[in-house]
């Protein structure tokens, strides 16, 4: 059972994709878990032949716990870790979220509805599409009588998981906050050109641009791109950037996009968007919740203008990107409407200082200055 | 195809993006962003959709006039449309 999360100790086996004898190479899926964060597809790290399987559907086992035998290329037969990382990943990013990852099982009017009476919405059956929550269910709750309060309010497994990473996460980690606005008119432009120019399907995000220079400049901050333990920092030889992903019903998921650095602009757009489907539809896989180096959040579609992050252990830094604005800037002496966005970094006081802080963010401005060699 | 087909259209390509969603219940002058839930992720999903069911090509510039339902109809009527 591998470790999914900071605070997981023990996970469910949902199903087998794989049967005892079934051939399977590296990265394969062979199991579904379900852990409070939801269902997990589980890959192999390893090719070889399934041997055994060891553990029942059904049956909820400690973190640790070998799955499965899998008889690898070598005439020694291995033991377990077949489904386990063969070392212990760093935990993740998701924080919250539904048993399976959903884009969302309430409507949005029945969710501001439900806001608005102050009625808890995943306590309500949906009778919508797939189970959805609509504004009917809603009205049709708060017109029945109130249940007898109970002494304090059920927290789902999902609140358990954030409560219990952040939690742990303002406690044990000295934040700091350093933030800085950039100018995003050279970047945009070129991305407006290169948008026109290529097929719809090939469009890339804004987002994706900033994604990719928090990348790149972190090459040069490897103290940021690390992984705390008992014993200090670790960096990380690869730079994994997760992504923070809504899904719309309340929960949040931020699976890694691997060596965000080094993919061409194209690419990290397809990665991405295959994320966000998966995340939103359920199937992500273990590794991609497991390696993420760093996050990057933004909650700029809801119109804020400014996120200030708390990191996920046991990584030491989380990047936030406000919505881009167009604001008064002067540029060669003139004050002329500029898209701008605010970015702002949150980092462990025990891996750096502000200094170099303020001299990553300096090189993601510089970054977007210059498009054209993300 | 009439503006009823197209209306069908957006709606059923409306519907995958948000299942969710009630689309009955989506007045043709709200902001479709607003009223599903739309991120940026979603709305270019919306746009490549309909440019595989429809075969229009539709450029970012034009993305504010996709802002509602009616706008969607309208817009997609004009590019259907024989020159």
């Amino acid at each position: 059972m591998p470790i999914l999360g900071a605070d997981m100790e023990a996970g469910t086996l949902v199903a087998w994709r794989v049967a005892p004898g079934d051939r399977v190479e590296r990265g394969a899926i062979v199991a579904e878990v379900e852990t409070e964060k939801g269902i997990i597809e589980i890959e192999v790290f390893t090719a070889g032949t399934i041997e055994r399987l060891l553990v029942e559907p059904g049956a909820k086992v400690p973190v640790g716990t070998p799955l499965a035998t899998i008889r690898d290329e070598q005439p020694a037969m291995r033991e377990a870790p077949g489904v386990a990382p063969p070392s212990p990943a760093p935990p993740i990013p998701r924080l919250d979220g539904a048993t399976a990852p959903s884009r969302g099982r309430v409507s949005p009017a029945a969710r501001r509805r439900a806001h608005d009476l102050g009625i808890d919405v995943p306590a309500l059956a949906g009778t919508g599409p797939s189970g959805a929550v609509t504004l009917d269910d809603v009205e049709r709750a708060a017109a029945a009588p109130a249940p007898a309060p109970s002494e304090a309010a059920a927290m789902s497994p999902m609140r358990r998981a954030i409560a219990a990473a952040m939690g742990r996460s303002k406690r044990e980690i000295p934040h700091f906050y350093l933030d800085t606005t950039i100018s995003l008119r050279t970047a945009l432009g070129w991305l407006e050109r290169a948008n026109a120019s290529c097929s719809v399907t090939d469009r890339v995000l804004p987002g994706v641009l900033l994604v990719k220079a928090v990348a790149l400049a972190l090459r040069a901050f490897p103290e940021l791109n690390a992984r705390w333990s008992d014993r200090g920092p670790l960096p990380l030889p690869a730079i994994n950037v997760g992504v923070a992903i809504s899904l719309r019903d309340g929960g949040l998921v931020a699976p890694a996009i691997q060596e965000t650095d080094r993919l061409p602009l194209p690419d990290l757009m397809r990665r991405f968007r295959d994320l966000v489907a998966r995340a939103r539809s359920g199937g992500l896989r273990s590794s991609e919740l497991s390696e993420s180096t760093i996050t990057v959040t933004s909650l700029g579609e809801q119109g804020v203008e400014r996120v200030t992050g708390v990191i996920f252990p046991p990584q030491v830094a989380i990047v936030g990107f406000g919505r881009i604005v167009e604001r008064p800037w002067v540029a060669g002496g003139a004050v002329v409407p500029t898209p701008v966005v605010t970015v702002t970094l949150a980092a462990d006081h025990r891996v750096t200082d502000g200094h170099r802080a303020a001299r990553f963010l300096v090189a993601v401005e510089q970054l977007l200055q210059k498009p054209e060699d993300l | 195809m009439t503006r009823d087909d197209l209306r069908t259209t957006v709606l059923e390509v409306l519907g995958t993006i948000a299942p969710e969603a009630e689309l009955a219940r989506v007045p043709d002058d709200a902001s479709l962003r607003e009223a599903l839930d739309l991120d940026s992720m979603d709305f270019l999903n919306f746009v490549i959709a309909l440019h595989e069911r429809l075969h229009v090509d539709i450029p970012e510039r034009d993305y504010p006039k996709l802002a509602t339902l009616a706008g969607c109809v309208d817009y997609l009527w004009r590019a259907c449309s024989p020159r």
